[in-house]
C-alpha cells in the first residue's frame, strides 16, 4: 500500500482527463484496492490485474501473472527435439500451428535441412488458417468484454469450419502437432484444397457480416474509440508486436520485413489503421487491424492454393531427419505469430539428442507488460476493454 | 376491502367526457367474497407471472437468444427442452442456502426480498384486462413508478451485504442508474398521463377505447392509441422504452450486472433460491414495464382491430377475456423487443449511460412533455 500513496502524487495522476477533473473539484475520495482476477471473466483466463482504484477511476492497475506457468523451458531440455513439438502447441494454444511451425525453423537452422517447397506451402496454408482461427476467437471474446454476446457465437460458428479442416487433416482440433521438423506429419488428403478454397469462399462474406454486426455498431465503437491509446513510441519501447504494434500505426510485419518460407513470394498488405473511425492507437484499432488481417489472410491461402506444387505420391516425411542430433551451436528462429513476434532461441551442445536450452519470446507477454501504462486513469470498464484489445493467451504469457 | 372507485369521478378531461362503463366486474366480486377473494385477487397474477416467467422469459429467452445467435437453445428436457426451465428450478430449490461468512447478515437475506417485493407490488395496478385489476387506484401509474423504486433500496442492501467489491460497485452503479432514469421515464409517462387526464391505469386505458361521449364505440381501434394520438406520442413512447430498460437493467444497460466487467453485479455473492428470486424480480419487472408503456402509448386491453364496415372486428375482439389476451400479447411483445435488444448491442459504459440519460432522453422527454401539453389544450381538447 505504500506504493499507492506515492502513485497518488499529483504529477503521474494529473496527466489523463478524468483524474485531472475529480483532482481539481476535490473529488477525490481514498483509494480501494481490487483484484481483478485470477478468477475473472473479462481477463481471458488465469491473469489476475490488482486494480487501485478511486471510484470507478482506476490509478494504478498491476498485472500479475504466473498462474498457468508450466515449465514450458524446463521441460524441454529433459526431451528430444521432435518431442518439444507438442509443448510448443500449447503455449499459445488458439494458433499451434504457428508455434510449432516458428519452433521447427528454429530447429531446422540449426540442423541446416531444406524443406521441400510443397512443405512450405502446406505450412502457410495450415498457418494461415490457424491465424484466422485464432483472429475470429480475438473478435468475438472482445465483443463478449464489451458486452455484446452474440457475435461470439457466430465467430465460433466459424471457427468450427476451420476446426473441422484441421482435424481431416491431423486429427487434432486445437494442439495439432501437425508440422514436424522438416516435413509435415500427413500430406494433404485428397480434395482439401476444394474444401480450403470452399470455406473462404464461405467465409469472406460472414466476415463483412461480422464487421457489420460489431465493428461498425456505434456503441461498440463508442466503447473503444479513444480508449487506451498506446503511441508508436511506447509500444515499441515495450517490445509490443502484432496486432498491438500494427494498431499504433507501425507497419512492422515478420513475413514482410524479415520474410520467411515463401511469403516473400506472396502478395499481401501489412494492415495499419487509417484512423479514420478510429485514433490510431486506441482499442479499436487494434480490432480493426485484426479484422481486416483475416482479409489479408484470405488472400494469402487463395494464393497458396493456386501456386502449391502437385505431387502426387508426395512422401511429407522426405527431409524428416531420422535421428535429430545437431553440431554445437545455437539457432534462433522469428515468426508472426497472430499475437506478435514469436521467437524460438536453441542451443545444442552437440552432445546429445536433447536441446541444452530453448527460450521462448513470447508475444502476449510482452504485449501484456504495457497494460500498466494504458490503464492509468480509464475506468473499471475501460480496462475490460484494454485488457480485451491486447488479446492475451495466458498460456503464452506464463509457459 | 376493495373499495369501488368510480375512476371517472376521480379524473378530468377527456375521461370525464366518456359515459361511465362498468369495469372491474371480476376483482370487484372477488373482493366482495372476503379474505379468501382478496387472496385469489393476488394470487391470480401471481400464478400468471410464475407461468410467464418460467415459460416465457427464462425458456422464452433462451430460445430467442439462441435463433439470434444461430444456436438450438435447451432441448433436451422434455419436448423441446420445455422442462428445461422447471428442472432449473428444481435445481435451485435444493441448493443449500450460504451466507457468506463476511457478509452483513441481515441486509443479504432482505435485499433479494424487498428487491422481489418491490417488483412485484406494482402487479396491484397493472389492468390485466378490464374486468380484472388488482386495485384500481386514483395514482395507479404513480404508485406503480415509486413502488418499483424501492427496488434500489434492495439492490443497495445486497451489494452492501455481501461484502463483495464486485457487488458493491454494481450496486452503486444501479442505484444511480435507476433513479436517473426515472426522471426522463416519469416524464414519458406524464405525456401519456396527460393525454389521458388520468393517472388510474383504467382511466388511461379507456381514453383509448374510442368511446365517444354518446357511449357508442367510434371503433376506430389502433388509430385510438395514444402513439397515433399526438405529434409528439412517439418520442414519449420511446424514452420511456429506453428508460425502462434501464430501469430493469436490461442490455445494453445492463452495466449493474455486467457479466464481464463486475462478475455478475450486486448478486455475484448470491446462490439457490435467493439468486432465483433476483432472477424473476427481473423477469416480473420486465413485464410490468411493458404493461406500463402498452398501457399509456397502446391502448392496453384495447383491441388494436379497427370496424371495417360491417367487419365489426373491433367489437368483435373487444371484452374481459379478449382484453387479457391483448395485454399479455402486447406485452409479452415489448418482452421479445428487449430480448432482440439485448442479445444484439454492446453495453454501454457507465458515463455513457449518464450522458444518455441527462442530456439526450430528459430534455427531449421536457420537449415532448411541453408540445403534448400545448397539443392537448389547443388541437384534442380545445378550449
Amino acid at each position: 500500500m505504500a506504493e499507492v500513496v506515492e502513485g497518488k502524487k499529483l504529477s503521474s495522476y494529473a496527466e489523463v482527463g478524468a483524474t485531472q477533473y475529480v483532482l481539481e473539484r476535490g473529488l477525490d475520495t481514498d483509494v480501494m484496492v481490487l483484484n481483478m482476477g485470477p478468477q475473472h471473466p473479462a481477463t481471458h483466463g488465469v491473469l489476475r490485474v490488482e486494480l487501485i482504484t478511486d471510484g470507478e477511476i482506476v490509478v494504478k492497475a498491476t498485472p500479475y501473472i504466473g498462474y498457468l506457468h508450466r515449465c514450458f523451458e524446463k521441460h524441454a531440455e529433459s526431451l528430444e527435439y521432435q518431442m518439444v513439438i507438442p509443448y510448443t502447441d500449447r503455449m499459445d494454444y488458439l494458433s499451434a500451428m504457428n508455434n510449432e511451425w516458428v519452433y521447427c525453423m528454429a530447429v531446422e537452422k540449426l540442423l541446416k535441412i531444406e524443406v521441400p517447397r510443397r512443405i512450405e506451402f502446406m505450412r502457410v496454408i495450415v498457418a494461415e488458417l490457424n491465424r484466422i482461427a485464432s483472429h475470429i476467437i480475438a473478435i468475438g471474446t472482445y465483443g463478449l468484454d464489451i458486452g455484446a454476446f452474440t457475435p461470439f457465437l457466430h465467430t465460433f460458428h466459424d471457427r468450427e469450419h476451420i476446426m473441422n479442416l484441421l482435424e481431416w487433416l491431423c486429427g487434432a482440433r486445437m494442439l495439432y502437432n501437425y508440422i514436424w521438423v522438416g516435413g509435415v506429419s500427413h500430406d494433404f488428403p485428397p480434395k482439401f484444397k476444394e474444401r480450403v478454397a470452399e470455406f473462404l469462399k464461405y467465409y469472406k462474406p460472414r466476415v463483412d457480416e461480422m464487421n457489420k454486426l460489431l465493428t461498425e455498431n456505434e456503441l461498440f465503437v463508442q466503447r473503444t474509440r479513444g480508449i487506451g491509446v498506446l503511441p508508436a513510441d511506447v509500444a515499441i519501447n515495450y517490445g509490443c508486436s502484432g496486432p498491438m504494434l500494427r494498431g499504433s500505426g507501425v507497419k512492422w510485419d515478420l513475413r514482410r520485413n524479415v520474410p520467411y518460407s515463401v511469403y516473400p513470394e506472396l502478395e499481401f498488405d501489412v494492415v495499419v489503421p487509417k484512423g479514420d473511425i478510429s485514433v490510431i492507437g486506441d482499442c479499436l484499432s487494434r480490432h480493426l487491424v485484426r479484422c481486416y488481417e483475416i482479409y489479408e489472410s484470405i488472400k494469402i491461402i487463395e494464393q497458396c492454393l493456386d501456386k502449391m506444387p502437385d505431387e502426387p505420391g508426395f512422401d511429407p516425411h522426405k527431409a524428416v531427419p531420422k535421428r535429430i542430433k545437431p553440431q554445437a551451436g545455437e539457432a534462433i528462429a522469428r515468426g508472426e505469430n497472430p499475437r506478435g513476434e514469436l521467437a524460438y532461441y536453441i542451443i545444442s551442445d552437440g552432445k546429445g539428442v536433447k536441446p541444452y536450452r530453448v527460450k521462448a519470446r513470447a508475444p502476449s507477454f510482452s504485449n501484456l507488460s504495457v497494460l500498466p501504462e494504458l490503464a492509468k486513469g480509464a475506468l473499471i470498464s475501460d480496462v475490460v476493454a484494454i485488457v480485451g484489445s491486447i488479446d492475451i493467451v495466458l498460456g503464452d504469457v506464463d509457459r | 376491502m376493495l373499495p369501488k372507485i368510480n375512476l371517472l369521478l376521480a379524473s378530468s378531461g377527456v375521461a370525464a367526457a366518456v359515459p361511465s362503463v362498468e369495469l372491474n366486474q371480476w376483482s370487484n366480486q372477488l373482493s366482495e367474497l372476503g379474505i379468501p377473494g382478496l387472496l385469489l385477487i393476488s394470487a391470480i397474477p401471481l400464478v400468471f407471472i410464475a407461468v410467464y416467467a418460467l415459460y416465457v422469459g427464462v425458456y422464452g429467452e433462451r430460445k430467442v437468444s439462441a435463433f439470434i445467435q444461430d444456436r438450438i437453445g435447451p432441448n433436451e428436457t422434455g419436448k423441446w427442452g420445455l422442462l428445461q426451465t422447471i428442472a432449473d428450478i428444481l435445481k435451485l430449490i435444493q441448493k443449500e442456502d450460504v451466507v457468506p461468512a463476511a457478509a452483513d447478515k441481515t441486509l443479504y437475506v432482505l435485499g433479494p426480498i424487498i428487491i422481489f417485493v418491490g417488483a412485484f407490488a406494482a402487479y396491484a395496478v397493472l389492468p390485466f384486462g378490464p374486468a380484472f385489476i388488482g386495485a384500481d387506484l386514483n395514482v395507479g401509474v404513480f404508485y406503480a413508478t415509486s413502488i418499483v423504486s424501492i427496488e434500489a433500496v434492495g439492490i443497495l442492501m445486497a451489494g452492501w451485504g455481501s461484502n463483495n467489491k464486485w457487488s458493491l460497485f454494481g450496486a452503486v452503479r444501479s442505484v444511480a442508474q435507476i433513479v436517473s432514469y426515472e426522471i426522463p421515464a416519469g416524464l414519458a409517462i406524464l405525456c401519456g398521463v396527460m393525454m389521458a387526464g388520468t393517472l388510474s391505469m383504467h382511466g388511461i386505458t379507456l381514453a383509448q377505447s374510442g368511446l365517444q361521449a354518446d357511449g357508442t364505440n367510434n371503433g376506430l381501434g389502433i388509430l385510438n392509441f395514444f402513439i397515433f394520438q399526438s405529434p409528439v406520442a412517439w418520442l414519449a413512447f420511446l424514452i420511456y422504452f429506453i428508460a425502462s430498460l434501464a430501469e430493469c437493467n436490461r442490455a445494453p444497460f445492463d452495466i449493474p450486472e455486467a457479466e464481464s466487467e463486475l462478475v455478475s453485479g450486486y448478486f455475484t455473492e448470491y446462490g439457490g433460491m435467493k439468486f432465483a428470486m433476483i432472477f424473476l424480480a427481473e423477469y416480473a419487472s420486465m413485464f410490468m414495464v411493458s404493461v406500463i408503456i402498452s398501457t399509456l402509448f397502446l391502448g392496453g386491453w384495447n383491441s388494436p382491430l379497427p370496424n371495417l364496415g360491417p367487419l365489426r372486428l373491433n367489437e368483435w375482439t373487444n371484452g374481459p377475456v379478449w382484453g387479457v389476451f391483448w395485454i399479455v400479447i402486447k406485452g409479452f411483445f415489448f418482452i421479445f423487443v428487449q430480448m432482440w435488444v439485448r442479445w444484439t448491442l454492446p453495453r454501454f459504459r457507465v458515463d455513457q449511460l449518464m450522458y444518455l440519460c441527462w442530456k439526450v432522453l430528459t430534455p427531449f422527454a421536457m420537449v415532448a412533455l411541453v408540445i403534448t401539453a400545448f397539443w392537448e389544450m389547443y388541437v384534442r381538447n380545445p378550449m
